[in-house]
Parts: C-alpha cells; structure tokens; sequence
C-alpha cells in the first residue's frame, strides 16, 4: 500500500496533475457549479468546458514547445507571432488582398487554410535551420521571428482587421452545427494523438532525448542530430500555424496586433509547469499538455471569481511560483532531508526509551 | 567562416527588428484611435463646410490668404485617416486657406521638428495632433511668442496651456449618453431593473475612464445594479472571453450588457449567440457599444446592438470654425467638443434630453440607423 503510493508520488505526472487538481480544488470549495456541465442551445456548455476549449491554443502551442525544449535546450519565443502570421495569411488568402471584410470566399477554404499552414512551416523551417545549422541559441534565432512575423501578418492584411464572415470558417473556434462539442477540442486531441502516437511508434522520442541531452553524443552514434533538431522546429513552427488558425476561428477575422499575444510565454510556462526540465533532454508530452489546461484553469478560475482581468497576472503569478516551487529539485531536495532527518530522529529516541 | 555569418546574422536581425519596429509603431497608438471608428456624417460635414466657405470666399476676396500648418500623427488607423481627410478637405484653397500638412508618422521628435518649421515659416495658425501629451513647453511658448495661435485636436497637450483651443472628442459624455439612452429606453419599455454587465475597454485609456464614469454617474443616480466590470482590452476576443465567463456566473440575471467598443460588442454577441441567450432588439438583453464604425452600424440595423455612440474623428470643419472666429476678432471656446450622434436601431423614441459633463442641458436627437447611414459611414 505505502508503497504503491510512493511509485504514485515518484511519477513524474504526478506533481502536474496534483497542481491541476488543486487549482480545481480551489473551485470545489468556492462555488461547486464551477463543475455543472449541461447542455444548452444544443451545445456543451460549462465552465470545464470552458477550460478545455479556451485552452486548446496553449496545449497545441505546448505540444511543438517540448520537442523544442527537449531537443535544444531553448525555447522558441517566435510561437505567438507566428500564430498571427498564419491568421493573417489565411484571411489575406481567403478575402483577397486589401479586402477586409468579406462573405464570399477568393479561393476555397481549404486553399486559404494550407497557405497558413505552409507559412507557419516556412517559419518553423526558418528558425530550425538558424538554431540547427548555424547553432544560433533558439532564444536569438527565435527573436528574428518573434518581432517580424506579426509585422508581416500586418503587411499582408494592409494594416486593417480582415474578417471573415463566412460560416464555415467559424467552425474551427466554435461549433460544428449539430455538435455539441466545440470543434477547438478535437483538433487538439487531432494534434496531440498524432503527435504521440509518432513518438510511441517510431524512436523518434528517443531520438530527440538523446540529441537533447548531448547532441555530440547522438551525433557520434549515428544520428543526424542536426536533422532531428530541424524537425522539432518545423512541428512547433506548424503546430503554432494550427493555433492561429483555431484562434483566428474564433474571432472570424486576424486581428494581427492581438492574436497569440503573450502565448509564447504560456506555452514555455505549459512546459514548464508539466515537470519539464527546461535545459532539454528528458521530456514528458503528457505533462505539458496538463501544464497548459491548468494556465488556462487558472485563468477560467480568476475569471470566476471576479478577479479584474488586469490583475488577474498577479493572481496567476503568485499560483506559479507556489507551483514552480513545488516541483523545484532544491526543494524536493530539502524536502526529503527534512523527512531523513525526522526519521533519524525518531530512530534514536525510540532507541533511547528501549534502552 | 561562422563569424562572418553571425554577423550577417546580426546585421539581418538588426534590419528586421527595425523594419517590425517600423510597421508595428502605428499599430501599437492604434488602440485609441480604434476606439474612436466613426461615421463620415457626410452632411453635417458638407454643411459646415459650405456655411464657412461663404466666410472664407469674403476672405479670399480680399486678397488674404491664410497659412496653416497642421502636424498628424501619422495614419495607422481608418478613425486617422478620416481625421487627417476632415481636416485637410475643410482648410482647403476653396476656403481661403493654404494647408501645410505633416504626416508624423507617430514620431514626436519629427513632430516637435515641424512645429517648429512652422513657426520659423510663419504661418498663420498650427494645428497639432499631439502624439505625445507632455514635452510641449517650449515649443508652444516659441509659438507664443512668435504670436502664431496653435489648435489642438484630438489628443490632448498636458504640461502647457499656451494654444487657444482644443478639438475632441469627451469620452465622459460618450459615458453620459449612453445612460440618459438606457434611462430612457427602459422607461420607454417598461422595464423596472437594470441589472448591468460591463465590458470595459483597456484599462487606463482615456476612452476607458471617460465611458465608465459617464456611464457609473447613471448607474448611481438611477439605483440601477452594475452587476460586474471586467476588461476586454478593447479586442473581440477579450468581449468574448468576458462575456462567456459571465453568462456562467450571471446566468439569467443581467439585461443589460455595455461594450466600450464595437469591436468587444461582436465579441459579447457571438458569446450570446453560441449560449443561445437572446439579446437585441427584441431579445432579453440591451447592448450598448460606443464607436459606430461602419461593422457596428451594420449591427445596429440588423437589430443585434441597441444603441451604439459614436465617437467622431471628423475634426476639419470645427477647426475651421474657430480659424474663422479668430480672423474675426471673437474669442473662441478653450474646449469643443465633436458633435457624435447617437445611433439607434428602434424608431420609439426621437431625442433625450440629458445633462452633459460640462452640466448643460442639452436635447439630443436619436439616428435611427437605415442602410444610408451605413453606406455613409467610412
């Protein structure tokens, strides 16, 4: 029994999930109809649905982030800006360019779609060649991006908001008519079934753990480290592509200026927050999917409750740390000492009153 | 070898941060000036303009041309270029004037540089679209000095009081207007409660206080409840955001929702829509929006937003008007204020009559939004 318990504890997913579970928690004791989920206007309506729908754009954004992270060690801080870019090339595409409002589609949807995908893998190439040929630091090669792409996202919108009112685009972010799920929650679990199930079925996973721990090393057994490393880039630069069309979805239009605004950050914290190291190698899928809905469970929370979205960042702040803290090693660490010591202690006064 | 490529690097990093630099400039004022998306009330305009063109024409008659120097912004957004259009058709040489115009391009230290240009050209008047609210001084009390009268509009100039007037819009009023509307429009309907959900726009910009105010002096004068304020950063995404996390806290007890933009309006409606709350005008919820840019109009006339405020960008003509009064000889106001219609989409009531900022009674008529007045709208 104490010791099913402790394989529980020593599982890497289980420091996420109790975060997750205990911002849930928080919600429990405050108002219990946080969990009501019912059906309403023939949709599932809810605030865990909330959480799951809202908090798809951070979850696929994770899913790219971690390969990133585990294989180089950095972070790709370009993800949010590129998410406007394939916004905007998508609209630009289905409007025409210098339109910015239409109801009648220039090319057909799917042709609008694949251009901003292509773009966001042109980006996704883009920075995987600069860190994996050249060794820029992703930090620095990801930069190019991260202030450019939102630029080009403007240019390619002729500086205005282009919408989109054409029902089927809204059916990304919203609803497919007759289902009551939001459709943002499928193409999440799309996005990360696929992505497991390349990571269980090939070594691939293996493959980006090794190059992530010691790249000379992967390279001397035979692997085409830098190859690896460019692939991860290319998954995270589509992977924001997907999400900026999700996001955009949702708003019918590429607002340019506002779309994945600050995502970068969330997706690293996603990261992060799953049990993540964030100097690469090892990595955990599953936990930063977690990571992701709690930010977003977070954020529903504060909401909930009525805190000011302005200060809501706080809020949210002063959650992380607690939970960065938990899962810090220094603070395992001591943790365990303390508990060593305890026992030391215990051992020597129950020797003393035996003797 | 790989040094000469960081550098390359570097170099191309440089060049493309400055040229997101460069583009992203505008869009980062272009915050205020969305919020102020208006309609070209092309009338009102052409008759002020035509009214003044007589004067002018006495003007032009005698010979005297008048110089005016005018400093813009720049043109990041729809609601500028309106502005800069105003301006430049209503100072033009059918009225008498010789228009010098500077596009800023949001760089106030090239703003500062024109005004000064001006003076040492010696125009006749300088019109300014502060970028910057401080840092003024000197420059207007070169202007001053030089006895050249400096107009201001839209943006507003803080750290010096030496021009003569000031041309804007009053978000206060804006806030004002929509509760003497919704005071109305709910005794007009007979509706005993007023249980009020806001979606404020970003939090600190001057659209932002002056609409809550305005509209909190109703809230507090009428007993109404304002049930909760939260902010939507004045983007579609965040009224929708907002008003989804409402519709679950305040399920069924909230009939009136208040967007400070159109743009948070779309959001809130689509939030509606998908909970399957009805809203509008013949729904169970008010929605007010300030703006009334051409894709709030086409909300209003399809029913889904009640009322909609308009916020004005077209300064030219009154900027004209008080050219024309200091040619005169008469003192002009330190303050105007834009005329903003009130959009609505029912024919019920004609006009309110309300007690603006300044504390004057004034009767305002109601525009009841047809596809006219869409089509007129930029």
């Amino acid at each position: 029994m104490m010791g099913k318990a402790k394989t529980l504890t020593k599982n890497q997913l289980f420091l996420p999930f109790a975060m997750m579970m205990l911002v849930l928690l928080i919600n429990l004791v405050k108002s219990p109809d946080f969990f009501a989920i019912n059906i309403q206007n023939g949709v599932l309506y809810g605030r865990i649905i909330d959480i799951l729908n809202r908090g798809s754009e951070i979850a696929i954004l994770a899913v790219g982030q971690t390969l990133v992270v585990a294989v180089s060690a950095g972070t790709d801080i370009s993800v949010g800006s590129v998410m406007s870019l394939t916004a905007c090339g998508t609209c630009m595409m289905l409007a025409g360019y210098g339109v910015n409002s239409t109801t009648t589609l220039a090319v057909p949807l799917a042709v609008g779609i694949l251009f901003g995908l292509a773009l966001s893998m042109c980006c996704g190439a883009f920075n995987g060649f600069l860190v994996s040929k050249l060794n820029i630091q992703p930090m620095v090669a990801t930069l190019i991006l991260f202030t450019a792409a939102r630029a080009i996202g403007l240019l390619l919108c002729n500086n205005q908001i282009t919408y989109i009112r054409y029902e089927p685009y809204k059916y990304f972010g919203n609803f497919i008519p007759g289902c009551p799920v939001p459709t943002a929650i499928f193409i999440t679990v799309i996005v990360v079934s696929i992505v497991m199930l390349f990571l269980k079925k090939t070594a691939m996973g293996l493959y980006i753990q090794s190059v992530g721990i010691n790249k000379r090393a992967a390279r001397i057994s035979g692997l085409s480290s830098s190859r690896i490393c460019f692939f991860c880039y290319l998954i995270c630069g589509l992977c924001a592509g997907i999400a900026g069309i999700v996001a955009s979805s949702r708003i019918y239009s590429a607002d340019s200026n506002n779309i994945g605004l600050n995502y970068e950050l969330d997706s690293i914290l996603a990261v992060a927050l799953g049990g993540n190291s964030l100097g690469g190698g090892r990595f955990n899928m599953a936990g930063s999917i977690i990571g992701a809905y709690t930010i977003q469970a977070i954020t529903v929370t504060l909401l909930a409750m009525g805190v000011s979205t302005d200060q809501a960042p706080v809020v949210k702040a002063v959650i992380v740390i607690l939970i960065v803290t938990a899962q810090a090693p220094a603070f395992k660490a001591y943790i365990s000492e303390r508990r060593a010591k305890k026992l030391v202690q215990e051992k020597i006064t129950q020797n003393k009153e035996a003797a | 070898m790989r040094k000469a490529l960081s550098i390359l690097l570097t170099a191309a990093m440089a060049t493309s941060m400055l040229a997101a630099c460069g583009s992203s400039t505008p869009t980062a004022t272009q915050a205020p000036a969305e919020t102020k998306a208006a309609e070209t009330q092309a009338t009102t305009a052409a008759e002020a303009v035509a009214e003044v063109t007589e004067a002018a024409k006495d003007a032009a008659a005698d010979g005297e041309t008048i110089t005016v120097g005018f400093a813009q912004v720049g043109h990041e957004s729809d609601w500028r270029t309106a502005s800069t259009n105003s301006v430049q058709s209503a100072l033009s040489k059918e009225n008498g004037i010789d228009l010098q115009f500077v596009d800023c391009d949001n760089d106030s230290a090239a703003q500062l540089e024109a005004v000064r240009n001006f003076i040492q050209q010696g125009v006749d008047y300088i019109v300014i679209d502060p970028i910057v609210s401080t840092g003024w001084d000197t420059v207007l009390t070169e202007a001053d000095d030089a006895g050249i009268p400096v107009i201001v509009i839209d943006r507003t100039i803080d750290d010096s009081d030496k021009y003569v007037s000031w041309v804007g819009s009053e978000f206060t009023n804006e806030g004002l207007a929509a509760g003497a509307w919704l005071k109305a429009y709910v005794a007009d309907k007979g509706i005993s409660e007023v249980n009020a959900l806001v979606i404020s726009g970003t939090t600190g910009s001057s659209a932002q206080i002056g609409r809550s105010d305005g509209f909190d002096k109703y809230v507090e004068a009428e007993k109404w409840n304002k049930i909760d304020e939260q902010t939507g950063d004045f983007t579609q995404e965040g009224g929708q955001k907002v008003m989804e996390s409402y519709l679950k806290s305040y399920n069924g007890q909230f009939n009136v929702v208040v967007c400070q933009n159109d743009n948070e309006a779309f959001g809130a409606i689509d939030a509606m829509k998908a909970a399957g709350v009805s809203y509008g005008v013949d729904g169970d919820v008010i929605v007010i929006s300030f703006d009334a840019c051409t894709a709030g109009l086409q909300k209003v006339l399809a029913g889904e937003i009640n009322a909609d405020f308009q916020c004005n960008p077209l300064q030219g003509p009154d900027c004209l008007n008080i050219i024309k009064k200091l040619e005169a000889g008469e003192t002009v106001d330190q303050k105007t204020f834009m005329a903003e219609p009130w959009y609505v989409a029912e024919d019920k009531l004609t006009d309110i009559t309300y007690t603006n900022n300044s504390g004057k009674e004034v009767t305002e008529p109601l525009v009841v939004v047809d596809q006219a007045v869409v089509d007129a709208a930029y």
